[in-house]
């Protein structure tokens, strides 16, 4: 049972062929037996889920039958939650137990939802492995000495090691996109302003967007109908009417034209990935779209563009971290400046001090324009560039990462691990919706095809993503570790 | 660009962060290899570019000066490392 999507294990809970306790405590053995081997999960709440599954189930016997009553998730640990420990992955908050819940959490709550646990991450959510999480790096389900992609990797890895039914996560610049694809899952990142930013850790507040990891796109559209919409409480959450979104999964893709940038296929695709990618695209023709080659000549710039804008909003971001309102605090500092530094030093790993030093110099006094603003005009010619694309296609596809996951370890130099991410951090710069859906498999590590949309047409991309699952079984293939154990 | 040790130390003390003699070439090194990658930007001429601070050029919505939270002080002090009287405590700054 674990091992299904959640429309259909809504279906089994709505048909009573289970209850959400006996779904509950199902999920959290699974998570006793694999969790020491992935480290997926930073905090377990055994007590409280089951807790939550008991109500679930009393709720549906008074004849509630909300799509997500039930439901086993995880959130990832950026994630605000009442009375529960809240790391980011980071020392610096390693006894910060939230005061209140992440507006993402309480809809989630709201639905009816059972939280199972808080999942691990890169350290608040700066890098593309998980390895930079103070609480040690998550494996990758498929291969165990394998890297999960980050930031969102141990949301990936739960929901593809079946250690949950779905999760939460955030991407600024891949990371629900990029682990989804290492993990071969389904990560949705909507459009900017779409989900609530509030109780959400920030990282670069002009970047962050949260949502869906999880096993199909329909799935993703259910978990998109709780989480969307207005929020007074984020002024940059955006006031627009928030569809049924799965209202239009069903709809044909007779006539879609899709898009197919050149520089997505260019030096660095490694070949295998290519070969799996132009399957799918020819898979889309026989559902009835049409491919249109598309330029996206400002592509090579967004990764240095992107390394200047959210280095610089966390460097503002992460200075409320400061060892006096909340948070680790040095040992005997003699005086404020002391406590600050050997506060904010031997609490932030070393990833962490790095971007905020680029963040900081880019700036500082004189250095503005040269930088930040230089970095919002090519974060222009970016948008430009889709615009364009857009008067002539639909949606756009291509690769997610430019290969399959690496090794643990295998990405020692920054500059490197950031070029993961060419694919995907355009889309953030530009504020569009995208996702990653699993389209192959090779030498046993999933492929994942990157879609690209208008803003706010998240439910035209669900659609293009559902009907390709309808058509194929890419997403229904286990990691080792699962069929292990079936 | 690459920058100075000295380049970095004033950063750092900016950043409130403090490194170790140990550190600061490592530190030097990367963060001037992460400076390169960002200089690819500046081969392009963008004079005539508007820079985009929003992705979709909006501006915050702005709501009523109106007192909207509730005190939640002796909640929010308990995750502080030292409070007292419902002041947060730091180092003597004033001798």
């Amino acid at each position: 049972m674990i091992e299904k999507t959640v429309a259909e294990l809504s279906a089994a809970l709505a048909a009573g062929d289970i209850s959400s306790q006996e779904l509950t405590q199902a999920y959290l053995d699974r998570i006793a037996q694999f969790n020491d081997e992935l480290n997926a999960y930073i905090t377990v709440c055994a007590d409280s889920a089951l807790a939550q599954a008991k109500a679930a189930d009393a709720a549906r016997a008074d004849g509630n039958s909300s799509a997500l009553l039930g439901i086993p998730m995880a959130h990832k640990d950026i994630f605000c939650t009442d009375g529960v420990l809240t790391t980011c992955a980071s020392k610096i908050l390693n006894n910060f137990v939230a005061p209140y819940n992440a507006t993402v959490v309480e809809r989630f709550n709201a639905a009816g939802a059972v939280m199972l646990g808080k999942t691990n991450m890169d350290e608040f959510a700066m890098g593309s492995s998980n390895e930079t999480s103070h609480y040690g790096p998550v494996k990758n389900p498929w291969d165990t000495e394998r890297v999960p992609g980050g930031s969102s990797g141990g949301s990936a890895a739960a929901v593809a090691a079946d250690l949950c039914a779905m999760a939460t996560g955030t991407d600024t610049g891949g990371s629900i996109r990029q682990p989804a694809s290492f993990c071969g899952i389904t990560g949705f990142k909507p459009t900017y302003g779409r989900i609530s930013r509030w109780g959400m850790i920030a990282f670069a507040s002009s970047l962050d967007q949260a949502g869906p990891l999880c096993k199909s796109a329909e799935d993703a559209a259910l978990m998109m109908n709780a989480m969307a919409g207005l929020d007074e409480k984020d002024s940059t959450s955006i006031d627009m009417e928030v569809p049924d979104f799965t209202a239009t999964l069903g709809d044909s893709l007779q006539g879609l034209r899709i898009g197919v940038p050149r520089q997505h296929f260019a030096e660095g695709l490694s070949a295998d990935v290519e070969e799996a990618i132009q399957a799918s695209l020819k898979e889309y023709e026989k559902l009835g779209a049409t491919l249109v080659d598309i330029d996206l000549p400002n592509n090579h710039l967004s990764v240095s563009a992107y390394y200047v804008v959210a280095p610089a909003e966390a460097s503002a971001n992460l200075s409320r971290f400061d060892g006096v309102r909340y948070g680790y605090r040095c040992e005997n500092p003699v005086d404020l400046e002391d406590m600050y530094k050997r506060s904010r030093s031997e609490g932030f790993g070393d990833e962490v001090k790095r971007r905020i030093m680029v963040g900081t110099y880019a700036l500082s006094a004189g250095f503005y324009d040269a930088y930040y603003r230089k970095a919002q005009k090519i974060r222009r010619l970016i948008k430009n560039d889709f615009n364009n694309a857009f008067k002539e296609v639909d949606v756009i596809a291509g690769p997610t990462s430019p290969h399959t996951a690496f090794k643990l370890g295998a990405k020692s130099d920054p500059v490197a691990m950031y070029l993961e991410d060419i694919y995907t951090i355009a889309v953030n710069l530009a504020g569009l919706p995208g996702m990653s859906i699993p389209t192959g498999i090779v030498n046993g590590l999933p492929v994942g095809m990157h879609l690209v949309g208008q803003d706010f047409a998240e439910a035209k991309l669900l659609n293009v993503a559902h009907q390709f699952q309808l058509a194929t079984d890419w997403h229904r293939r286990k990691a080792p570790l699962t069929s292990k154990e079936a | 660009m690459a920058l100075s040790k000295a380049e970095v130390e004033q950063i750092a003390h900016l950043a409130r962060l403090q490194l170790s003699d140990a550190d600061i070439d490592d530190v030097t090194n990367r963060v001037s290899d992460i400076l390169k990658l960002i200089d690819q930007m500046q081969s392009v001429d963008t004079d005539d570019v508007e820079p985009l601070a929003h992705p979709h050029d909006a501006v915050q919505r702005l709501r009523a000066d109106e007192v909207t939270e509730t005190n939640n002080r002796d909640a929010l002090q308990e995750l502080a490392p030292e409070s007292q009287d419902g002041l947060y405590l730091v180092p003597k700054v004033i001798e």
